[in-house]
């Protein structure tokens, strides 16, 4: 196959808004690191210059990635994801540590982050497990593979420690759901994460009570049809109070003061006002702040370089982690809303995509991607916003770092290659 | 279904982040939110805040520059430390001490870091301090006083407190307000209206230049001038006799009300509360919980205001048709009430009005106050009657003055007995010591005073005030410029105006008359009490004095009240005269009287109810007076 046809087969709609993206993204680290001692755009000193460095390798890769054979994805996959796990481990011994989690190699010219190959590596290798002809997804012993794969490299980042990232890994059983893992795991899980944030929120005597208020109901609405599992739902009703006996438990005693002040804030569960203001200074500063900015740039937004918050520096991480705050200020409600309109267009096209591959190894790699793109920017821009508690998590194409860029522009165009090779595949 | 899960998550993400953004940027937004931008200085312009002077045009306080040096920690660069601490006239320790306090409070906003350099470290500094990078200096005005006097009158300024700024959104945090007297009371035109600036700051916290090019810029309004009432000259003699001395005095001008002095005893050197030591000094004198310095006795000490009130009795006892100036009474030295004997130091013998004053006879006044109520039907009748005249004088409320404090007073009604003693559980026996302004009645200095520009204007007062001008011109606040007409017809002051006349030249004061000048004047002596270990005990009258001359064309009404100064003449008496021919003839003919009563103080007095020991009061040697504390405590 020639490039030119690759070219020609190649998602351009996908390519534009991953274009945008990285465009708009790079606006607003140029805005938010600008400074008038800056001569040139291409200062690589300045790292808004280093930035478009990376966008230019970025763009690189991309021609080397789609000149690739499609099949040398699928057949490395499985070495790629070896190798990934023994830098993770390696990192227990040469890792170089940055403000506080070792987490990259020092390889001179930057610092690579093995977790973020570790992310497209496992996509691949989840892939390439679950359309293995022999994976039966509704076995036991399949389902506890398929979830090795992700919980391993998740466990090997948690001691980093860089909680974020493992949480990615997670986003990662949506692959398994699609592919017919039983969907009452999501609604455990889901049930977990409820019985949790409302034991915390109002205590376990009202969660019991709420509980068996639905119980009650149950059996004075249930008809001679249907009949009641009684053994199963009266287990999961001691599970549940049992859980969340646990959680106050676990809140007290296994969470440090940081965690359980985080959790203080974003539950609002601190009565105290003279305490939540100084959970708000501390803690809560980043947030306050970044709340702040957004705000402060109503509907119209400030105007190019006209932030005065983030000329003023105010917000922490502005470049990387809270990047969106600078669209947030500088081009108000209507920059906010094309970011989030354009992120949602991209995820469901990619998801249309997934959807029209010929392969199970490129529907599952597909979902992957729309996976962890999804976890990324749901909890980025979630924390930046002040409804999801922060988690230092960087926003695809967006933030300021190379390897992240890198690793997401490898994560898309992997994808990309897959597709436009969907036809050949089917021949 | 399962297809469709993921993309249902996504578009749900995708309404609740708009929603929240909605919220955020659309609902919450508010478009003068630059006023709390944290990248948008305000840089302040303070106009300089007005002078004050006196009714005469001298000055009182003015401004002095101050020059802070002043710290921006994270823009300070190496510089040879040595020098700068010579030149600042600090050593090592303090400089890194300074240097670490402004990096705590904050890296990059400036603090002070050498507060008030002299006029002379500041020219030796100025050149220099281009090699000091992130060290300027700040030029401050400080409030100048020329004069060691008034500080009660005049007040202080400190910097505004949570208080302030959550009362008043103009201040911002460390500029200065008026706190008590004159410069709290006009603070909004002493203070002008400063201007603000708006600049735009880089993220280096550098000025990048005007925000909006300066649109939203204001200029400072100046603070303007004021006169006041207070004439500098006998302010600054009260408070030298006032010297050693507790109490109050007021002088008026009858015919305007204007508060001619305001003295009040102790009081301290008004540049105590500017500049480095501020925060020192305020805590001797806050502290000083027995002689309380910081207490307008003047304006805030009520006390009972004795026989001076008996005055107000007559004049009542006229009005209600109850004597005439020839009805008599029968002196025995004292007077009943019931089976108990009050005494009465007139001398005995049957009394009229006009000697009854000036010989300040009790038995008189105990009979004319219980005519007054005998007329009508029932004591509360005559108490609401009695009650009404009385608080025509201004007495028992708020005068209205333009100063931000007062006390109110107490003329007792019959509400007040009935709560004190139980409803129609008193009779008329229990308040026959508001006839010689014992008992229940309280005054302050200056209702004192104002009553007695009452009788000099023979039935009508001025409110008193402290405001002259504004700005150079005359200022007539309508409440100010209006006679208030007291309850009493003309015609009756005249005798009761020749009794106090007669105080002086043959009464109680006799001793203290002035050449040339017509004094019309009433003593006081206050028995009083204090409480040592719980027990009630007495101390030493209370030296009162109320007066005004000259009698036909009043130009000064005033009341001096010394504590524990014994009988009325005493010390009220001569310092109330001293202070008339002061003011009327602008110098004082009569010196040895006025190097005693400059001399003597009164700590031995006020020392008594301290010392642990047996006290005598009333004591007529003078002996003791005028020797300093130090020497009594230290006698035994």
């Amino acid at each position: 196959m020639a490039g030119k046809s690759v070219l020609k087969r190649v998602d351009w709609l996908t390519v534009l808004f991953y274009l945008l993206l990285v465009t708009i993204g790079w606006v607003n680290i140029y805005s938010s690191t600008f400074s008038e001692a800056d001569s040139s755009i291409f200062d690589f000193g300045a790292l808004h210059g280093k930035q478009l460095f990376f966008i230019l390798a970025s763009f690189a890769s991309i021609v080397i990635l789609l000149a690739l054979e499609a099949s040398f994805y699928e057949r490395f996959s499985s070495l790629l994801y070896i190798i990934c796990l023994v830098l993770l481990l390696g990192l227990f011994v040469f890792g170089k540590t940055i403000s506080g989690a070792t987490s990259w190699y020092n390889l001179g010219f930057f610092n690579f982050q093995p977790s973020e190959l570790a992310k497209v590596a496992t996509a691949l290798a989840l892939a390439k497990y679950l359309s293995d002809i022999q994976t039966d997804i509704k076995r036991r012993k399949d389902q506890i593979y398929a979830f090795a794969i992700i919980l391993i490299p998740a466990i090997l980042i948690i001691p980093q420690p860089d909680p974020g990232s493992a949480l990615v890994f997670f986003s990662l059983t949506f692959v398994i759901f699609r592919e017919g893992l039983p969907l009452y795991y999501l609604g455990i899980a889901m049930l977990a994460i409820l019985t949790f944030i409302s034991t915390l929120m109002f205590g376990t005597i009202w969660v019991v009570i709420f509980i068996a208020l639905i119980l009650i109901l149950f059996f004075l609405l249930k008809n001679k049809k249907f009949r009641v599992p009684v053994i199963p739902l009266s287990l999961a009703v001691i599970v549940t109070i049992l859980f969340s006996l646990s959680v106050n438990f676990v809140f007290n005693n296994v969470f440090e003061q940081r965690h359980r002040d985080r959790f203080s804030l974003w539950l609002r569960l601190e009565k105290d006002p003279n305490k939540l203001e100084q959970i708000r200074k501390t803690i809560g500063y980043n947030t306050y702040q970044s709340e702040k900015a957004i705000e402060s740039g109503g509907f119209f937004g400030k105007g190019f370089l006209e932030g005065t918050r983030t000329k003023g520096d105010f917000v922490p991480e502005q470049h990387s982690d809270y990047i969106f705050t600078t669209v947030g200020e500088e081009w108000g409600f209507i920059g906010t809303a094309t970011v989030v309109l354009l992120f949602t267009l991209l995820l469901l096209r990619l998801v249309y995509l997934a959807e029209r591959q010929k392969t199970d190894f490129s529907r599952m790699y597909g979902y992957g991607v729309v996976s962890i793109l999804l976890i990324h920017y749901f909890i980025n821009i979630g924390m930046v916003i002040g409804i999801l508690p922060t988690i230092g998590i960087p926003l695809p194409f967006f933030s300021y770092g190379g390897s992240g860029l890198l690793f997401f522009t490898a994560l898309l165009f992997v994808f990309l290659k897959l597709d436009a090779n969907r036809l050949k595949e089917g021949i | 279904m399962k297809k469709l899960l993921l993309s249902s998550i996504i578009v749900i993400i995708a309404i609740t982040f708009l929603g929240r953004l909605s919220y955020l940027q659309i609902f919450t937004f508010s478009p003068d939110q630059v006023l709390e931008d944290p990248a948008i200085k305000r840089v302040y312009d303070y106009p300089e805040r007005g002078y004050i002077y006196d009714r005469n045009g001298k000055l009182l306080v003015g401004n002095d520059p101050a020059y802070d040096v002043m710290v921006i920690p994270r823009e300070v660069r190496q510089l040879d430390t040595l020098e700068f601490c010579k030149l600042l006239g600090i050593d090592k320790e303090k400089f890194k001490k300074e240097l670490r306090k402004a990096r705590i409070y904050s890296p990059r906003l400036p603090s002070v870091f050498v507060p008030q350099l002299s006029k002379e470290d500041y020219a030796k500094l100025q050149e220099k301090m281009r090699h000091y990078k992130g060290f300027y200096i700040q030029k401050r005005s400080l409030r100048y006083y020329d004069t060691k006097s008034a500080a009660n009158v005049l007040g202080y300024i400190s910097e505004v407190n949570e208080r302030d700024l959550a009362k008043n959104p103009y201040y911002v945090q460390g500029e200065l307000t008026g706190r008590t007297g004159v410069e709290k009371q006009y603070e909004d035109i002493l203070r002008g209206r400063k201007g603000v600036q708006y600049i735009q700051k880089d993220r280096f916290n550098r000025d990048i230049g005007k925000y909006k090019d300066g649109m939203m810029d204001t200029l400072p309004e100046q603070g303007m001038e004021i006169n006041i009432t207070i004439d500098k000259t006998l302010q600054e003699y009260g408070e030298k006799l006032m010297h050693g001395k507790r109490g109050g005095i007021v002088a008026l001008e009858p015919a305007t009300g204007e508060i001619l002095a305001m003295i009040s005893g102790p009081t301290y050197d008004p540049a105590l509360l500017v500049g480095r030591e501020r925060s020192k000094n305020y805590s001797k004198l806050h502290y000083d919980s027995i002689a309380k310095p910081l207490f307008d006795r003047s304006i805030l000490a009520e006390g009972s205001p004795g026989s001076p009130f008996k005055t107000l009795n007559a004049l009542v006892a006229l009005q209600e048709g109850v004597i005439n100036p020839n009805t008599t009474v029968q002196c025995y030295n004292g007077f009943y009430v019931g089976r108990k004997k009050r005494g009465c130091h007139c001398g005995g013998g049957l009394r009229r009005l006009n000697d009854g004053i000036y010989k300040s006879c009790n038995a008189y006044f105990a009979a004319t106050f219980r005519k007054i109520y005998e007329k009508f039907e029932t004591t509360d009748e005559g108490m609401d009657v009695w009650e009404k005249h009385m608080k025509s004088f201004g007495l028992g409320q708020y005068l209205g003055y333009d100063l931000p404090t007062g006390k109110k007073g107490r003329i007792p009604s019959k509400e007040y007995y009935d709560k004190w003693y139980g409803d129609n559980r008193w009779a008329p026996s229990y308040i026959i010591s508001n006839s010689i302004g014992q008992g229940e009645v309280a005054v302050t200095p200056i209702q004192l005073a104002n009553m007695t520009a009452a009788i000099a204007n023979r039935g009508h007062y001025f409110t008193p005030h402290i405001l002259k001008k504004i700005d150079g011109k005359n200022i007539s606040i309508p409440d100010y410029v209006e006679p208030k007409h007291t309850t009493i017809d003309k015609q009756h002051f005249e005798p009761v105006v020749q009794g106090m006349a007669e105080v002086y030249e043959k009464g109680t004061a006799r001793y203290v008359q002035i050449p040339d000048i017509r004094i019309a004047g009433k003593t006081g002596t206050v028995e009083n009490f204090t409480k040592i270990d719980s027990v009630r005990v007495q101390l030493t009258d209370h030296s009162v004095f109320v007066a005004f001359a000259p009698v036909e064309k009043p130009e000064i009404a005033l009341a001096v009240y010394i504590e524990n100064g014994y009988y009325g003449s005493r010390y009220a008496g001569h310092i109330a005269s001293l202070l008339i021919e002061k003011y009327l003839k602008g110098e004082i003919s009569r010196t040895d009287l006025e190097k005693r009563m400059l001399e003597r103080t009164l700590e031995y007095e006020y020392a008594k109810p301290y010392l642990g020991r047996e006290f005598k009061i009333n004591e007529y040697d003078w002996s003791q007076h005028s020797k300093p504390l130090e020497e009594l405590i230290s006698r035994e």
